[in-house]
């Protein structure tokens, strides 16, 4: 027997990196579960789907690669990747676009780069991007919430669909995002976009059955949970209150203030809050430290510009939502960030910006 | 008309912008460290002519010449590097003759009872490191030493030896794997 | 806005940047008393145990010491003394493994205690308030007292500092887990450490004493506050409990609000920081006259049964201590000395305790996390949150593994104080510190070269001077001995143009007769060929020394005979005259010279014309035999114009070939003999030493005629250097030296003194030269015949 020799120190504070990811999964179940009350089981099977593919990618890299596969499956970095895609994806969208959206994120955008911790954009994002750039059609067909549904969704009626492309009873997806009248029902930020366009005003757009109190009728609920779920993880450390505040409070300020310009061409600080991936993404998404800035300052103004973009995008941009495309805008930005936001290290005079 | 007028105002702004251009090139010359300066800089001092020149500063006047950045076996690869940033080239493996065989630094050491005295080595060393008279034993200055071996070559009797550096509580670098570990019970 | 100065007095406490909050563990040993450790069975004590330099031995292996003796004595620079823990024997002195974290020998002073605790004379003193500064600073110096928190800065240095001390700051945090020496020694000796603070405010006198400490140490703080009861000059701060508080740079921010420049010194900003531990030893050096002989070391850890503070003798191994507390080793047992983040492991118990040892730590496998294998870094930034000096650990994580030293410099990597605080929060459990520290060694490493490079460079470049100027300065020499040259002849007569015309005349005719000569004598070489051959070989060699030489340097050569003819010409008509002032005289040694060159020309003229031997011979050699110091002295020109050759020709075997056939006394009797039979022809009867001669006067005019006239000179000169007797010609080779025709024959002056080996080996390469020569010369050997 003989005396080990480490290096100090000797202690840890035993947060490690699996157990990190881990967190950041749990956190995401009471959004899930709500998309699933709201939206039926189709954002299940695609996080099924994708943590398959992801898993299968990643083997495959890194068989390629030649590194331990156990050990870096095991740190859950792909598997959350899979389950923050799959959550972001249309319900019923159809099952090669989860397989082709996971295996870009995985192999090109995460471990062509260089695996974990050296990929410049959040993978999921880019994945999610890619798809909606790529397949516009199949991206956008959002499913109203359940209740306004006029056909019943069951969990078998979303695997079919995804699938083969029809519900059990046959039904199309086009037919089942129709109300009753027909008319197709988009997400409440799409109908609003739509509507502010064709001259109505955000009031008139908002009366509609999509929406309801906070902003689009299950999507709130949705939003409020991926939000409990954001303050588990703050309060479990897993992440810092830097980005999530500051792009919540970016987003609201400018929503605010547009509202406060312009009440008829917005829905004000509370609906954007509430709408789309906002939730989903300022805890989940953006809180991505690889791709994230890793200063605190630099956080805050990473922050700051995804909140910005997210409303930019959203009143002026081509698409309805924009959480995707200003986390990536902003994951360019965050070399320049840090570089520019490193901390007045101690000894140094103020200005030199910890350089010497 | 216009087409003058042209070419007139454009020979004008030619004759002032040159004129500035010359003004600001004499009045804000910068007297740049000369490049051989520079680059004997990055040389490592060792002065042991394993470039085929004679001491690092003829190597540095060759390099700014023209000649190859890559016959520097005691900088190694990180002097080619810093070389190849200066001057502005590519970073080229160091020159197979050139090639160094061991990275260690070392330091020559004379066995002092098989010295005859010749002072070769003397005449051979190019700082200075080793003292001794004719007729008299010799003895190398260990912290004068560049290690460039110079003095090996001319020693009649063969009695110089290259010796690795020792490894001191002061130069240690953090190798931890090679800490012996002794066996207990 | 209040100053900085009235916000630290009014007690404000300045938060700590970043840091960690690992458990304390201190439970096993925060109430227990200081139990002095029994003397172990040998004390191995390292001649260095802080920074700087060890100091030089006083004692020696079988040496009897008392406790306190000091065992060394500072040299300059930063070296403290060591003195002996107790009373006994110096048993020896070697390398052995000492508390560093690579384990390496160092020297060590191993000492078998008596027993006895036998004291030096002590001289105890209560009232060092009289004393100077000067003598404090003398008296902590001289009781070895380094840092005790951790560093092991010699504490003289800091406190001998001639700055203006604006804070003086105790250290009493004790940040890191498990360690609670400097906490039990409060509890203790409270009143001791503030007359320890006594003495070094005594020496700095500082604007205001704080004490730091941290609040998970109610009774150590209760103890302070007991001693500093009606003590208002001195202000205890307690701040809350956070890693790496206790670092000095981390305790004055928190304090002050200052921060140390970086690359400087707390004295820089007029901070004096001194630990708890180095302040007990400053009151027990100056007041008890005690010098640092323990200190206070917590042994704790699961794997120990009984957890404890202990009063270690400094110099106790490891082992000791162990086994005095019960150790229980697991399987992969860490023994870690120092706390868990900044302790070291040790390779095994065989290390002794030093002056910088806290701590020896020894945890049950679980009780500190075992170091996992290190994963990506998923650049979460805890690192950065948790660095108390504000670094950005990633980024200098990724520049060390990418072995850019520059960038990780630009990063500040030289300001992190190797807490550990990054790696303990990384969640991919990347060992960063080690990565940093292996990066600062190869920075320290790459600037100690590059020192080293600028040095060389510049002996280089000196090296180079120094030859230019050696070179210049021989080509002076050898012009004022031209010129010197020039002024004797112009001094020794009105009839240089005539001397000139006349030896030119002479140079011709020896040319020649030597031309003649090598045909004429041809048939009798025969007849003696077999006795003469091994002398033939010496003299051959020698011959063949100076017709190299003479080939080297041809040009100069002809220009000196040409004078050296001319001042034979001169002296030649009154030869009686000359020798007797030769060797006062510079001139007179160079004429003389010139005469026996010129003497040898007309031998060889003789030896020549055999037939008929001219008057020239006759009057020149007569006289030379009868002054022999007229001859040494051209003996001595001879060899040295030899050893000339045999610089220029780099061939010194052959110019040492003189040297033997100096030495080998029957060769050198035939060879005085030869000139004999030379100078006086009809009256020498030995035949053989004749014949020997005449073999390598065939010979070399041989090389002669192949090349030019002057060679007969050379010849000549060789001749004569064989007739002398040693002691004489090393007396007139100094004579030659003030000639100082050819400066390097000072150095080889010694060459003539050589040593029998030398000569042997001389001898060897001379024979094999001879022998070839004489293959050469066979033809030649037909000579000599002619002579009889």
């Amino acid at each position: 027997m003989s005396f080990k020799i480490a290096s100090s120190p000797h202690h840890h504070s035993m947060k490690k990196t699996p157990v990190l990811m881990r967190t950041v999964i749990y956190a995401c179940i009471p959004g899930i579960i709500a998309q699933y009350y709201f939206f039926g089981a189709g954002n299940l099977i695609h996080i099924f789907l994708a943590c398959l593919t992801a898993l299968l990618c990643e083997a495959l890299v890194l068989s390629l690669r030649e590194k331990s596969i156990r050990k870096h499956l095991g740190d859950y970095s792909a598997l959350l990747t899979a389950i923050l895609l799959g959550i972001s994806l249309p319900p019923l969208a159809p099952w090669w676009i989860t397989v082709l959206g996971t295996a870009f994120a995985i192999i090109i955008v995460k471990q062509l780069y260089g695996g974990l911790g050296s990929n410049p954009f959040n993978p999921a994002m880019a994945g999610y991007v890619m798809l909606l750039v790529s397949f516009p059609l199949q991206m956008t067909m959002w499913l109203p919430a359940k209740p306004l549904l006029t056909i019943d969704l069951s969990f078998l009626d979303s695997l079919n669909i995804i699938f083969t492309g029809f519900s059990l009873e046959g039904y199309s997806i086009a037919q089942l995002r129709s109300n009753i009248d027909g008319i197709t029902m988009a997400t409440p930020l799409d109908t609003l976009k739509v509507d502010l366009g064709l001259g109505l005003t955000a009031l008139e757009s908002m009366s509609k059955p999509v929406f309801s109190q906070l902003s689009g009728l299950g999507w709130e609920w949705v939003n409020l949970a991926f939000l409990l779920g954001g303050l588990y993880l703050l309060q479990a450390k897993a992440i810092k209150w830097h980005i999530p505040l500051s792009i919540l409070g970016a987003l609201a300020t400018m929503a605010f203030v547009a509202f406060m310009i312009a009440p008829d061409q917005t829905g004000g600080p509370v609906f954007h809050l509430f709408s789309g991936a906002t939730m989903l993404g300022a805890f989940f998404i953006a809180t991505d430290p690889v791709s994230a800035s890793t200063t605190n300052k630099g956080r805050i103004i990473f922050g700051i510009t995804i909140g910005i973009l997210v409303f930019v995008i959203r009143s002026y941009g081509g698409y309805p939502d924009a959480f995707a495309f200003a986390v990536l805008l902003a994951n360019m930005m965050v070399p320049l960030i840090d570089q520019l936001t490193q901390p007045k290290v101690y000894g140094h005079p103020a200005n030199s910006k910890g350089k010497s | 008309m216009s087409l003058v007028t042209a070419v007139i105002l454009l020979c004008l702004l030619g004759l002032i912008f040159g004129a500035v251009l010359g003004f600001a090139a004499i009045r804000f010359k910068v007297e740049g460290d000369p490049i051989v300066d520079q680059i004997d800089a990055l040389l490592p001092q060792t002065q042991c002519g394993q470039c085929g020149y004679p001491g690092c500063r003829p190597y540095a006047e060759a390099i700014a010449n023209g000649d190859m950045i890559n016959k520097c076996p005691p900088g190694g690869e990180s002097t080619v590097a810093e070389l190849a940033q200066l001057m502005g080239v590519e970073a080229i493996p160091l020159d197979d003759a050139h090639q160094e065989k061991d990275k260690q630094k070392k330091v020559a050491y004379i066995r002092e009872d098989e010295c005859i005295g010749c002072t070769k080595c003397i005449q051979a060393c190019p700082v200075d490191a080793i003292l001794g008279a004719s007729k008299l034993m010799h003895t190398v200055i260990a912290s004068e030493c560049t290690g460039c071996d110079l003095c090996v070559e001319p020693c009649p009797v063969d009695c110089i030896d290259m010796i690795p550096v020792a490894t001191t509580t002061k130069n240690w670098q953090w190798d931890l794997k090679q800490i012996p570990v002794k066996q207990i019970q | 806005m209040e100053s900085l100065f009235e916000q630290v007095a009014q007690g404000r406490i300045w938060p700590l940047q970043g840091g960690v909050h690992p458990p304390a563990c201190k439970e096993n040993t925060s109430g227990l008393p200081i139990i002095p450790m029994p003397l172990p069975e040998v004390l191995v004590l390292p001649l260095k145990q802080h920074i700087g330099e060890g100091g030089k031995l006083l004692v020696s292996a079988g040496d009897k010491v008392l406790k306190g003796q000091p065992l060394t004595e500072p040299v300059k620079g930063l070296s403290l003394p060591i003195h002996a823990p107790t009373s006994g024997t110096v048993i020896k002195i070697e390398a052995h493994p000492v508390a560093h974290p690579s384990a390496l020998s160092e020297p060590c002073l191993f000492l078998a205690p008596d027993g006895q605790e036998q004291w030096v004379e002590r001289k105890p003193m209560a009232h060092f308030c009289a004393e100077t500064p000067e003598y404090l600073v003398s008296k902590i110096k001289q009781a070895g007292i380094s840092g005790l928190g951790g560093a092991g800065f010699p504490a003289y240095i800091k406190s001998s500092s001639l700055r203006n001390i604006n804070y003086l700051i105790v250290n009493a945090t004790e940040c890191e887990s498990y360690i609670t020496a400097d906490e039990s020694l409060i509890r203790r000796s409270a009143e001791n450490i503030i007359q320890g603070i006594d003495v070094i405010a005594n020496i700095v006198n500082p604007n205001m004493i704080l004490i730091g400490i941290e609040d998970d140490k109610p009774e150590a703080i209760k103890a302070l506050e007991q001693a500093l009861e009606h003590r208002h000059d001195i202000h205890l701060r307690v701040f809350p409990a956070k890693y790496p508080s206790g670092g000095e740079k981390q305790l004055i921010k928190i304090l002050t609000g200052e921060e140390v420049p970086s690359g400087g010194y707390p004295v820089d900003v007029g901070i004096l920081v001194h630990n708890v531990g180095t302040l007990y030893a400053v009151y027990k050096a100056v007041v008890e006259d005690e010098p640092l002989i323990s200190r206070i070391v917590t042994v704790t850890g699961e794997a120990i049964e009984h957890p404890q503070n202990l009063e270690v003798l400094l110099g106790t191994p490891v082992e000791a201590i162990l086994s005095h507390c019960g150790f229980n080793p697991g399987k992969e047992q860490r023994v870690i000395m120092g706390g868990p983040m900044m302790g070291f492991t040790l390779p095994h118990t065989q290390i002794p305790v030093v002056k910088i040892t806290n701590c020896v730590l020894a945890p049950a496998k679980g009780e500190l996390p075992e170091p996992q294998d290190e994963m990506d870094c998923i650049r979460c930034g805890a690192c950065a949150d948790a660095c108390p000096v504000s670094l950005l650990p990633q980024q200098m994580l990724w520049y060390a593994k990418a072995k850019d030293l520059a960038k990780t410099q630009e990063y500040n990597i030289k300001d992190c104080i190797e807490c550990g605080a990054c790696a303990y929060v990384c969640p991919s459990e990347i060992p960063l510190v080690q990565y940093y520290r292996v990066a600062k060694a190869e920075i320290r490493t790459q600037e100690q070269e590059k020192r080293q490079a600028e040095h060389a460079k510049q002996r280089f470049e000196a090296r180079q001077a120094r030859l230019a100027r050696e070179a210049e300065q021989r080509a002076e020499k050898q012009r004022i001995a031209a010129e010197k040259r020039k002024k004797a002849m112009a001094s020794s007569g009105a009839s240089n143009a005539v001397a000139d015309a006349l030896a030119r005349v002479k140079a011709k005719k020896a040319q020649q007769a030597a031309e003649q000569a090598n045909t004429a004598m041809e048939p009798s070489a025969q007849a003696t060929k077999e006795e003469a051959k091994p002398l033939t070989g010496a003299a051959a060699a020698v011959a063949k020394a100076k017709a190299r030489k003479a080939a080297q340097a041809a040009q100069q050569t002809t220009d000196q005979v040409t004078e050296q003819t001319t001042s034979d010409e001169v002296t030649g008509k009154e030869p009686s005259k000359a020798p007797q002032e030769a060797p006062a005289d510079d001139k007179k040694a160079a004429i003389a010279a010139a005469v026996a060159k010129a003497k040898a020309r007309k031998a060889a003229q003789g030896a020549e014309q055999t037939h008929k031997p001219t008057a020239q011979t006759d009057e020149a050699k007569g006289p030379e035999i009868q002054s022999d110091k007229k001859a040494a002295i051209a003996a001595a020109v001879a060899k040295a114009k030899a050893r000339k050759a045999a610089q220029q020709t780099e061939q010194t075997a052959v110019s040492d070939s003189q040297v033997l056939s100096d030495e080998d006394p029957s060769q050198q009797r035939d060879l005085s003999d030869t000139h004999k039979t030379q100078g006086a022809l009809t009256s020498s009867t030995d035949k053989k030493a004749a014949i020997a001669k005449a073999v390598a006067k065939a010979k070399a005019r041989k090389a002669a005629q192949e090349q030019t006239a002057t060679f007969a000179s050379s010849i000549s000169d060789t001749q004569e250097l064989t007739d002398e007797d040693k002691p004489q010609r090393s007396e007139l080779s100094d004579t030659h030296n003030i000639e100082a025709d050819a400066p390097e024959i000072e150095e080889q002056s010694p060459l003539s003194a050589a040593d029998a080996k030398k000569a042997a080996i001389a001898a060897a390469v001379a024979k094999a030269k001879a022998r070839k020569l004489a293959k050469a010369a066979e033809q030649a050997n037909d000579e000599p015949d002619n002579q009889d």
